[in-house]
C-alpha cells in the first residue's frame, strides 16, 4: 500500500471543458494536489448525495497546479451513467473526491532516457510523469496511440514536452496507421531508451512489455482493472502479479498498483485465477513440486 | 444532552453500535487512513480460512441500482497471516476486533475457533455460514439448518468461553426463524444478519453475466428492506438473542431502522466502497437522530417497533 495518505474532500469544480474527444474537469483540491505524485489517481462519487450509483469512478490525475491552493485535473470519456453525470457538472458544483490513490510511477535516480507509451485516455497520467522526468534531467520520448485522430490526446503538449513524439491511429487519420507497438522498437533504438513507462489497455501493455523485454530494458506499466472503491477494501480490482519471492498473488490494482513492473504482471492470465497463484487450488501442489525438484537437484 | 451510545451484545459491551461488515473493510489499515478505527464499535475482518485463498476471477463486482453485485470469493492470506500481522496491528490501534471465520467443514471451523482462542484480543467470532460445503455438492452450510447448527456447535465448543460466537445468516433460506433458532440451540450467543442476497446482472454488450462467477451476492441499500424484515422476524421470535443487523446501512437513519427492528448493533458494508468514512459518519448521524428525538440511550430503541401499538404482523404475507 502506498504510504502517502489519501484524503477525501468535497471539491468545488473550477472548469469543465472539452479537450479533443475527452472531457476535462478541474477541481479545487489542495490536500490532493500537494500529496500527488505522477501515476496516482482519484476516486469520485457520482450522482449526488442520494445516488443509486454506489461504486466510485476512478480517473488518472492528468495535471495538478498550485492555483487556488491546489487544483487537480482529470480527463474522461463518457462510457456509462457515472461519466455521463460527470460530464454535466458545471463550475462551483461540488464533487466528492478521494485522492491521491495508488502507487505512483517510480522515478529513476539518474538522468536517463525514458520512452512514455500511452493508449487513448491512458495517456493522461503520462503528462505529469513527463514533467517530473524532465525536472530530473531525463530525456523523454512519447509514443501515443488511439483509435482515431480525435482520441489522440494532447498531441501538441506531447510535442512541446518531449524530445520526440510519435503518434499512431488504428484508422491512419493521424500519425502512423497501426498500433503503438508498430513504432515502439524504432523509437527505443533511435532514442537509446533506458526505461519504458506505459499506460493503456491490458493487451497494449502486454505488447509493450514484450517490446521492452526484447530490448532488455525495464518497464513500468499502469494497469486498468474494474474498480469499485479505489481504496483497497472491496477486493474487486485484482490482477495476477508475481512477487519478488516468485509467488503469484492476486494483487489489488488500486493499492498494490496501479503501477507494476511490466514483467511481473501475468498478462495472459488477467481475468483468471492462475492455478499456481497463492491460495488457488493448485498452488500447494506447485510449491511442494518445487521442493521436490530442489531435493532432486 | 449527549446520548449514551453504549450498547450490550449479550455479555459484551460496545462503545457504540456501529461496526464494519465482514469483507468490506480490507485489513483495517485501508480504512485507518480515513478515520480512527478505535472510534467505532468494532472492526469485523474479512472471513478468514485456514489456508490462503485466491478468490474468484475478475470481473468480481458490478454496480446495480442502489446495489453492488459481488463475487469476490474468500480471497485472503489465511489464519496464520491474520494472527501474525493483521490482528496485532488492529489491536495496537485500539480497535475492538471481531474475526469472521469460514471453512469447508465443521472441523475446519473448529480449528479456526481453537486458533483464535489462543490469540489474545479477539472480542468475538462471527461464523460465516454462507460458505460452500463440499460434502453436500457445494451447497452453503446455511441452506441446511442441521449443517449450520453443526458448524456453530463446533465453533462454540472450541472457542474460549469468554468469546461470544455469532452466527451469520443468509436470507436465501426457506425458514429463517427456524435456522436462527437451531443456531442458537447449537450454542450461538447471537446472530448477524444478513449476508448478501443471490442475484445476477447480465452485460448487454458482452452478452455475459456481469460478474465472472455468473451469480453474485447483492448488497447495498437495494437489500435493506429484505434485511430489516429478516431482523424484525427473528427478533420477534427470539427477543432475547442479540442481533447485529446489516444490509444497506448507509446513514444514521438506516442504522436506527435496524435498531427499531430489533438489532442491537449494525454493520456497514458496501457503503464503505462509496464512502470510506461511512462508519464514523453513521455514528455521528445516529447520535444526531437520538438528540433530535430526545432519546437518551441508544439501547432503548432496540426492538421498539415491536412494542408500538398496532405493530405490523410478523407474517405479513
Ligand atoms: C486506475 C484507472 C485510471 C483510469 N483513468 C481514466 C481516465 O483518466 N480517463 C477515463 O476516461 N477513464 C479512466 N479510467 C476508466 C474509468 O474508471 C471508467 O471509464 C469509468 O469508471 C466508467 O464509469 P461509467 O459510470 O461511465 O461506466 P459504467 O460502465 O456505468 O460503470 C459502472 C461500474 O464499472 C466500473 N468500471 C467500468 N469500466 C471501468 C474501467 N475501464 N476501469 C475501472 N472501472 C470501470 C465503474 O467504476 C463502475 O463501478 C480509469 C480506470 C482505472 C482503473
Ligand atoms: C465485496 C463483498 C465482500 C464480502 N465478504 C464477506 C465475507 O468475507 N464474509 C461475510 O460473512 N460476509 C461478506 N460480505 C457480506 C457483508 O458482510 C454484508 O453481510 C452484506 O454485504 C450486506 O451488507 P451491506 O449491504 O451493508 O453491504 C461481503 C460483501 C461484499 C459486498
Ligand atoms: S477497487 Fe476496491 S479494492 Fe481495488
Amino acid at each position: 500500500m502506498s504510504d502517502v495518505r489519501p484524503v477525501q474532500m468535497s471539491s468545488p469544480v473550477l472548469t469543465v471543458r472539452q479537450v479533443d474527444a475527452y472531457h476535462a474537469i478541474t477541481v479545487v483540491a489542495p490536500g490532493i494536489a500537494e500529496r500527488f505524485r505522477s501515476g496516482q489517481f482519484v476516486a469520485v462519487a457520482v450522482g449526488g448525495e442520494h445516488s443509486s450509483m454506489l461504486t466510485r469512478r476512478v480517473f488518472a490525475i492528468h495535471e495538478v497546479k498550485p492555483d487556488y491552493g491546489g487544483t487537480v485535473e482529470f480527463l474522461f470519456t463518457v462510457r456509462g451513467r457515472g461519466t455521463a453525470w460527470l460530464a454535466e457538472r458545471r463550475s462551483r458544483d461540488l464533487l466528492d473526491v478521494i485522492g491521491p490513490l495508488g502507487r505512483p510511477f517510480p522515478l529513476p535516480r539518474d538522468p536517463v532516457n525514458c520512452v512514455l507509451v500511452g493508449g487513448g485516455a491512458g495517456s493522461a497520467p503520462l503528462f505529469p510523469l513527463a514533467h517530473a522526468l524532465r525536472r530530473r534531467g531525463c530525456r523523454v520520448d512519447f509514443v501515443l496511440g488511439a483509435a482515431t485522430a480525435s482520441r489522440v490526446f494532447s498531441a501538441i503538449t506531447a510535442r512541446r514536452i518531449a524530445e520526440t513524439a510519435t503518434f499512431t491511429t488504428d484508422d491512419g487519420s493521424f500519425g502512423t496507421r497501426g498500433r503503438v507497438t508498430d513504432v515502439l522498437d524504432q523509437v527505443i533504438d533511435d532514442a537509446c531508451s533506458d526505461v519504458v513507462y506505459a499506460c493503456g489497455p491490458m493487451p497494449m501493455l502486454r505488447e509493450v512489455t514484450a517490446a521492452a523485454a526484447r530490448h532488455g530494458i525495464p518497464i513500468q506499466v499502469s494497469v486498468e482493472e474494474t474498480m469499485a472503491c479505489g481504496t483497497g477494501v472491496c477486493m474487486s480490482c485484482v490482477v495476477p502479479v508475481v512477487g519478488e519471492d516468485g509467488i503469484t498473488r492476486m494483487a489489488r490494482a488500486c493499492v498494490d498498483g496501479p503501477v507494476f513492473r511490466g514483467e511481473r504482471v501475468r498478462f495472459d492470465d488477467v481475468g483468471t485465477i492462475p492455478f499456481d497463484a497463492l491460495g488457488a487450488p493448485g498452488w500447494k501442489a506447485r510449491a511442494s513440486g518445487e521442493d521436490r525438484a530442489r531435493e532432486a537437484g | 444532552m449527549i446520548p449514551d451510545l453504549r450498547i450490550g451484545l449479550g455479555e459484551w459491551e460496545l462503545a457504540n453500535p456501529v461496526m464494519t461488515a465482514a469483507g468490506c473493510a480490507g485489513s483495517g489499515r485501508e480504512l485507518a487512513r480515513f478515520f480512527d478505527i478505535a472510534r467505532i464499535g468494532a472492526v469485523v475482518t474479512k472471513s478468514v480460512t485456514l489456508e490462503p485463498r485466491a478468490g474468484r476471477p475478475a470481473p468480481r463486482i458490478a454496480e446495480t441500482p442502489s446495489g453492488v453485485l459481488s463475487a469476490v470469493g474468500l480471497q485472503g492470506p489465511g489464519i496464520d497471516v491474520l494472527l501474525q500481522r493483521d490482528l496485532p496491528w488492529l489491536l495496537s490501534r485500539g480497535a475492538r476486533v471481531v474475526v469472521s471465520v469460514a471453512g469447508g467443514s465443521a472441523d475446519e471451523y473448529a480449528e479456526l475457533a481453537r486458533r483464535l482462542s489462543e490469540a489474545p484480543g479477539v472480542a468475538m467470532i462471527e461464523v460465516n455460514l454462507s460458505s460452500p460445503d463440499p460434502a453436500r455438492g457445494g451447497r452453503h452450510f446455511v441452506q441446511d439448518s442441521a449443517a449450520a447448527a453443526r458448524v456453530v456447535g463446533a465453533v462454540r465448543e472450541n472457542a474460549r468461553a469468554d468469546i461470544p460466537v455469532f452466527a451469520k445468516l443468509s436470507p436465501d433460506v426457506s425458514d429463517l426463524v427456524g435456522l436462527a433458532a437451531d443456531c442458537v440451540e447449537a450454542g450461538a450467543d447471537g446472530l448477524a444478519m444478513i449476508n448478501t442476497v443471490r442475484g445476477m446482472a447480465i452485460d448487454a454488450d458482452t452478452l455475459r453475466p456481469a460478474v465472472a462467477g455468473g451469480m453474485g451476492g447483492l448488497s447495498g441499500p437495494a437489500i435493506r428492506p429484505i434485511a430489516v424484515a429478516c431482523v424484525y422476524q427473528v427478533h420477534a421470535a427470539l427477543p432475547e438473542v442479540p442481533i447485529v443487523g446489516m444490509g444497506g446501512v448507509r446513514t444514521g437513519a438506516d442504522a436506527m431502522e435496524f435498531l427499531l427492528a430489533g438489532a442491537s448493533a449494525v454493520a456497514v458494508g458496501s457503503a464503505l466502497f462509496h464512502d470510506p468514512s461511512a462508519c464514523v459518519r453513521v455514528v455521528r448521524e445516529l447520535e444526531r437522530e437520538l438528540v433530535d428525538r430526545g432519546v437518551e440511550r441508544v439501547g432503548s430503541l432496540v426492538g421498539a417497533a415491536h412494542r408500538t401499538a398496532g405493530a405490523a404482523g410478523v407474517a405479513a404475507e
